[in-house]
């Protein structure tokens, strides 16, 4: 099954990246804050229980994915 | 004495390592490739080394954290081996959880190369007892990920149990943000483990080692290392 999990930095953990898109955003004149970058991560998991696959991919977010220090991710069953 | 320094596809300060290890100390020293499932007999200490080990793909020291290599490395620490790790070998080891912590983004978002001043907050380590407490050295900085953070209770805990090895400072040694290049918590520069075998830095000692490449303000953290091992 296609997996789909999005790793974003915890609230509250600086994100220098979203901070410099967001000032180039504004020099472009729009209106926006809270800019934050994360990182998007597709995969194919065999298996064909949504809920079995999803524990599959948080298991890998729990080993490699995701330090959990800064990052945290949800993870969609597609 | 004997010096493992583990080598990464990216890896860019092995030579340093090797260079300040071994032809400046006059330890055996030899460089591991990543892909080997052991050290070399009788290692004494693992030196990680800079770089950009796998590219910085996922986050900095995330893959090179499962290199085979690394599971020795991991063995070898908890023997009560020393393992130091510098700038992406600290990114490494926070990855490997061989030390609390993660290296984020600099503050300013760029990457710095410049001197900074360090104050040694442990002169009780096998990688700092030939200083003293509260002395004050000069050594290079080279990176984009260098700003220490730690879950504010995770952060307490290590202030507590003294688990700062090295402060960014003024040249006097005086503390403050003003003085912190990267926006690390508390101006950690460096840490250690619970047993304080394990220490991981973003400064570069091993860059400042060599008279006849200019100043030697790391030599410090090296004597420190070679007072341990006079006594094996």
């Amino acid at each position: 099954m296609k997996v789909r999990v999005s790793v974003q930095l915890k609230p509250g953990i600086l994100d220098p990246q979203g901070k410099a898109v967001e000032q180039g955003l504004h020099g472009f004149a729009f209106e926006v804050e809270h800019v934050r970058i994360g990182r998007l991560i597709e995969m194919d998991i065999p298996g064909s229980d949504p809920a079995e696959v999803k524990a599959k991919a948080q298991a890998m977010c729990d080993k490699l994915l995701v330090n959990p220090v800064m990052e945290k991710a949800s993870i969609e069953v597609l | 004495m004997r010096v493992a320094v583990p080598v990464f596809p990216g890896s860019n300060c092995d030579h340093d390592a090797l260079h300040a290890c071994g032809t400046v100390m006059g330890w055996d020293t030899v460089p591991v490739w990543h892909q080997e499932a052991r050290l070399p007999e009788n290692t004494d200490l693992v030196f990680i080394p800079g770089g950009f080990s796998y590219g910085d793909y996922l986050r900095c020291g995330a893959i090179a954290a499962l290199a085979p290599i690394m599971a020795d490395v991991k063995r070898h620490a908890d023997n009560g081996g020393l393992v130091m790790g510098v700038c992406n070998g600290f990114q490494i080891l926070c990855e490997a959880q061989l030390l609390p912590g993660a290296l984020l983004r600099n503050e300013s978002l760029r990457f710095i190369h410049t001197d900074v001043h360090l104050r040694v907050e442990r002169a009780d380590l096998p990688f700092t007892r030939a200083m003293k407490a509260g002395e004050v050295f000069r050594v290079p900085i080279a990176h984009a990920e260098g700003n220490f953070t730690l879950e504010p209770a995770d952060l307490a805990d290590l202030e507590a149990r003294g688990g700062v090895a090295l402060r960014y400072c003024s040249a006097k040694g005086e503390i403050g943000a003003d003085h912190v290049p990267n926006g690390a918590m508390n101006g950690i520069a460096g840490i250690v483990n619970l047993k304080g075998n394990v220490l991981g830095m973003m400064p570069h000692p091993e860059r400042a080692v060599d008279p006849k490449l200019g100043p030697t303000g790391g030599l410090g953290m090296f004597r420190s290392l070679e007072a341990v091992f006079a006594r094996v």
